[in-house]
């Protein structure tokens, strides 16, 4: 219980453990731990700012997707229009391409019919002749009347 | 061991022997070499141990020891957190941390069953060998000391020579000179008792704890078997208890380490 000496001898002890804790144990303790809090701090920064991106996407994506399906009816509801055009146009052709060819038709029929007539008249008009010939033979000179034959074959 | 004794007298009074060392003539000059030996082995051991692992930190994924230390780094950081408003990190965290850590593996040396050392060392002829540093008067003293002069010395260094003197005379009671000698007598008071308090109160739990577990063992040394058998007991259940007493000493003289400390940076 006396006190003497190991007082001093503890104390010099103490002063020594407690420099060197001061100078060698705490500091590189408080960096670890700090430098870690800081770390996840930033971490949780970026986990937040990631999550808020996402978020920014996500809605833009939408955004694209509205836009795009906006546009696609517009295109499909253009195509429908345009297809009934092409419709209506071919069918404007057909019919004037129809109305021609009728038109077409009928000349050339005309054309036959007037042709027909022609060679019937002139066919009728020679066997009339051949007819008259041969009834008349004798009495009618062809030169003498081929004037009146040819005026009467006119009037067939 | 105990029945190697002639009576419990002699039983008890070896075991609270010191082994002195005489390096001069007058009564002063002597060394309990058991206190100061195991002190400097468990400072050297704890310290050490935190060191090494403080020099290896990362700030990635610890290591399960790193872990260890960390806790122990946190829980103290919380302490002095709590009490000092001020840089703590910069002296007055570390010191209660070796405070802490120091005091609480000395106190622990009670854990030791209380014959091993004394045994062990017989078979090197020193008889005489006391494990617990802290029930050692002159270690507690030791410490308290060095805080009370940590406690000037930033008292000086905060507020100035003067500003600490000042302080000295004018609180608590104001700054009429009529109650000068009051707040003098009153500070001269508190000077003297805090240390005093601060280390009697950890020596005399310490030393109460190693009585105690001598007067268990000697149960068991000179009373039998059923005596064994009860001090087989009684020496558990106290060890048990002991391990709060231990942790709480050191808890305890960890924080009036800290709340002297930060009393001495704040102005009144």
């Amino acid at each position: 219980m006396n006190i003497h000496f190991t007082l001093i001898a503890q104390a010099l002890t103490f002063a020594i453990l407690i420099w060197f804790t001061v100078k060698f144990v705490w500091p590189p303790l408080l960096n670890a731990i700090e430098n870690r809090q800081k770390e996840i701090a930033d971490g949780l920064a970026a986990a937040r700012e990631g999550k808020a991106s996402l978020e920014l996407a996500e809605k833009k994506t939408t955004e694209v997707l509205d836009g795009a399906k906006e546009k696609s009816s517009e295109i499909v509801s253009q195509a429908e229009k345009r297809a009934s055009e092409i419709i209506e146009e071919a069918k404007q052709n057909a019919k004037t391409d129809a109305d021609r060819i009728i038109a077409n038709a009928k000349s050339e029929i005309d054309q036959e019919v007037n042709k027909a007539k022609e060679e019937l008249r002139s066919q009728v008009a020679s066997l009339a002749i051949e007819g008259a010939q041969k009834i008349l033979e004798k009495e009618i000179d062809a030169k003498a009347h081929s004037a009146m034959l040819t005026k009467l074959s006119k009037e067939l | 061991m105990a029945d190697s004794y002639s009576s419990p007298n002699e039983y008890i009074g070896h075991h609270l022997a010191f082994n002195e060392l005489k390096i001069g003539d007058s009564p002063f000059w002597t060394l309990n070499l058991d206190s100061v030996v195991v002190s400097i082995i468990l400072g050297v051991l704890t310290m050490g141990f935190i060191w090494w692992f403080a020099r290896k930190a990362t700030s990635d994924v610890p290591t399960k020891t790193q872990a260890f230390v960390e806790l122990i780094f946190t829980f103290i950081d919380n302490q002095v957190k709590a009490t000092f408003h001020g840089d703590r990190h910069s002296f007055v965290a570390p010191a209660a941390m070796t405070v802490f850590l120091w005091v609480f593996m000395m106190n622990a040396m009670d854990f030791l069953p209380i014959d091993i050392m004394a045994t062990i060392l017989g078979w090197f002829g020193i008889h005489e060998w006391r494990n617990v540093p802290t029930a050692d008067v002159n270690t507690t003293f030791a410490l308290a000391l060095g805080v009370w002069f940590l406690m000037i010395f930033f008292g000086i260094k905060v507020k100035g020579l003067g500003g600490w003197v000042h302080e000295l005379f004018c609180a608590p009671f104001g700054s009429n000179p009529f109650v000068w000698p009051a707040n003098f007598i009153f500070n001269l008071i508190e000077y003297v008792s805090k240390p005093l308090s601060h280390s009697l109160r950890l020596f005399g739990n310490m030393y109460a704890g190693e009585v105690i577990f001598l007067l268990i063992a000697m149960l068991a040394g000179f009373s039998g078997v059923v005596g064994t058998a009860g001090s087989v007991l009684l020496g558990a259940g106290w060890a048990i208890f002991h391990i709060l007493i231990v942790t709480l000493q050191a808890y305890v003289f960890m924080m009036l380490t800290v709340v002297y400390l930060s009393m001495a940076h704040e102005g009144h």
